[in-house]
């Protein structure tokens, strides 16, 4: 181990990977407009919402990661958490951009068609959303959804996503602050008021996740429901941005920064991916198995769209992806000790569960296209590539304002930097 | 000729253990084993103990298990005695597989615990075997066979200059048959 480390040293944030980010997020808007501008206004709304919300949930996660440490007062971590404490800085900003496209996709409306009838329905969440849904008499009336409509209605649905999101955002904004205090004062002060605040976070977070992608999500194809679907959700962002954490320490390590960071601790954030891999196997399956045992109509059809020949590849690529892929490249102590294993493998689950977040999107909102393979296009690879430039631009020029990359008055830093598994 | 077969040193200090184990190692003292009643962090690498081979025999035992308990249920549930569940094929591989998770999580768990206790000599009725019984208490112990070219005095030195508060001339392996 290198002994000699510079606590003091900054991010500095210019050169190639700056300019690359910048060019992505014009790609990225140049995709929307031309998304809008070819009457593609659905398909477009729906990637928006898509990459709103996995940007805003790696985000999110990144204040999870920072609360969970504090809370199991782990020792490890301590020297690599000013990774996800720059992903809390910029969740503000993820979830302004979630906000309003939810916002729009609520409020602006198109002509589509619904179950073979021609309706003006706004661009997102035109199952509840639609006019009329809930109104008795009305050619557009639902009876389910008017049961539902005391929860799904666009004041209180609002609401909801302001306070989840506002909720995460400050305690996320604390975590880093507190942070930053103590590399100024030193002590154990603040780090008991992380503690604190950090259990506070997860059962804020904890009650609260699963209702916000009910909303976000399920409320797409709002007849389904799912109690599954929450946890299911956060096997998502939790395995995403620890595989985000991970390609970025691997990038600031190759790039000369952070070299206090060794095999060991890149060799706990693959234990994490490859764990949280199979428990989101589990609850994906967990999900599967309870529709598909049962056989309830009301509840198979969710499946049933995701069967159909346009998604069922999607369907079968995303388990193979998000499941076989970290369990046979990972499992072994070896490979998780191979950086360039370790990174292919984060790699592919970046694909993976933006791929699994399109399953949950797409079949509720734009339906099948004509062929399985065009069901992505240069939308989807455009918004894509727009929104993980925002999000390598925001973190990276989060992480060059913290004074130091290291907390360097961390009570477990001396553990953090001699951390040998 | 003496009789030693091995001399032990005792310490009361795992540092002072590590210190010892780098003296003997830079004197090319062959050390047979070293025994402790705490695991102490780097003392593999320094000894160069091979990493263990226990996860492939739990995956080859989760294997097993996974393959045996399908096998099972397909003989049930699809040879044997077909059965109508809720109107699904006979075959329905979803619902064989919570049980295949079940077995090869079972397997791989008992497996593995055999598989330590078949390789460390533990099972019921054996007298474990341990060549200093303190060292399952609060010392440290270090073994060297005796039957090696370094004049025994030299050990001696070695181990009593790194520390150890007492060095054991032992003419049988082990103590705990009595």
């Amino acid at each position: 181990m290198n002994t000699h480390n510079n606590f003091d040293e900054r991010f500095e944030f210019t050169g190639k990977v700056k300019t690359y980010s910048l060019v992505a997020i014009v790609i990225g808007v140049i995709t929307i407009a031309a998304g809008f501008l070819t009457n593609h206004g659905e398909r477009t709304f729906a990637n928006l919402l898509l990459m709103g919300y996995y940007f805003t949930c790696v985000c999110t996660a990144g204040v999870f990661f920072c609360a969970l440490q504090y809370v199991a007062q782990a020792g490890w971590s301590a020297s690599l958490l000013r990774v996800p404490q720059a992903f809390a800085r910029v969740l503000p900003i993820a979830a302004v951009v979630l906000f309003i496209i939810i916002l729009a996709g609520l409020n602006l409306t198109h002509t589509t068609v619904i179950e073979g009838k021609q309706v003006v329905a706004p661009y997102l969440y035109k199952i509840w959303h639609q006019s009329g849904v809930t109104v008795k008499g009305s050619e557009n009336y639902d009876a389910v959804l008017a049961g539902k409509a005391g929860f799904l209605n666009m004041p209180f649905f609002l609401i909801r996503i302001f306070l989840f999101l506002g909720a995460y955002t400050t305690f996320g904004w604390l975590l880093a602050k507190y942070s930053e205090t103590e590399d100024e004062l030193g002590g154990v002060f603040y780090y008991r008021k992380s503690f604190t605040i950090s259990a506070a976070f997860l059962v804020v977070f904890g009650f609260t996740q699963p209702v916000f992608s009910f909303d976000v999500i399920m409320s797409l194809e709002a007849h389904w429901f799912s109690t599954m679907f929450g946890w299911y959700n956060f096997a998502a962002m939790w395995v995403s941005c620890l595989s985000i954490i991970t390609l970025m320490i691997i990038w600031l390590r190759s790039e000369g920064y952070m070299q206090w960071i060794t095999q060991d601790h890149l060799h706990n954030l693959g234990q994490l991916i490859f764990g949280f891999s199979i428990f989101w196997t589990y609850v994906w399956f967990a999900q599967f198995l309870l529709i598909y045992y049962a056989n309830i109509p009301e509840e198979t059809v969710y499946f049933l769209r995701r069967w159909e020949p346009e998604f069922k590849p999607w369907f079968w690529i995303n388990i193979v992806l998000n499941f076989m892929a970290p369990l046979l490249i990972i499992m072994a102590r070896d490979s998780k000790r191979i950086t360039g294993v370790l990174k292919v493998t984060c790699l592919i689950l970046v694909a993976g569960h933006w791929l699994d977040y399109f399953i949950m999107i797409m079949p509720g909102t734009v339906g099948p296209q004509s062929e399985w393979y065009t069901e992505f296009g240069l939308i989807e690879l455009g918004v894509f590539i727009g929104f993980a430039g925002l999000f390598i631009f925001l973190t990276l020029n989060a992480l060059s304002k913290f004074k130091s990359l290291i907390p360097k008055k961390h009570p477990f830093l001396q553990e953090s930097l001699h951390h040998h598994i | 000729m003496s009789s030693t077969k091995y001399i032990l040193g005792i310490f009361d200090d795992p540092d002072d253990l590590m210190h010892g184990i780098d003296k003997l190692q830079k004197n090319s003292v062959p050390i047979y084993d070293v025994y402790t009643p705490m695991p102490i962090h780097g003392i593999d690498a320094k000894l160069g103990i091979k990493d263990s081979r226990l996860g492939y025999a739990a995956f080859m035992f989760g294997c097993m298990g996974g393959t045996t308990i399908f096998t099972l249920v397909y003989y049930f549930l699809v040879h044997d005695w077909p059965m109508n569940i809720g109107g699904k094929n006979f075959f329905a591989i979803p619902d064989f597989i919570p049980v295949t998770f079940e077995w090869t999580v079972l397997f791989a768990s008992y497996g593995m615990a055999f598989t330590f206790f078949f390789a460390t000599h533990l099972f019921p009725g054996r007298a474990p075997r341990v060549m200093d019984l303190r060292a399952t208490n609060d010392k440290f112990v270090v073994a060297i066979d005796a039957k090696g070219n370094i004049p025994h005095e030299d050990i001696n030195t070695i181990l009593k200059e790194a520390g150890a508060v007492e060095v054991k001339h032992n003419d049988r392996k082990y103590v705990s048959y009595e």
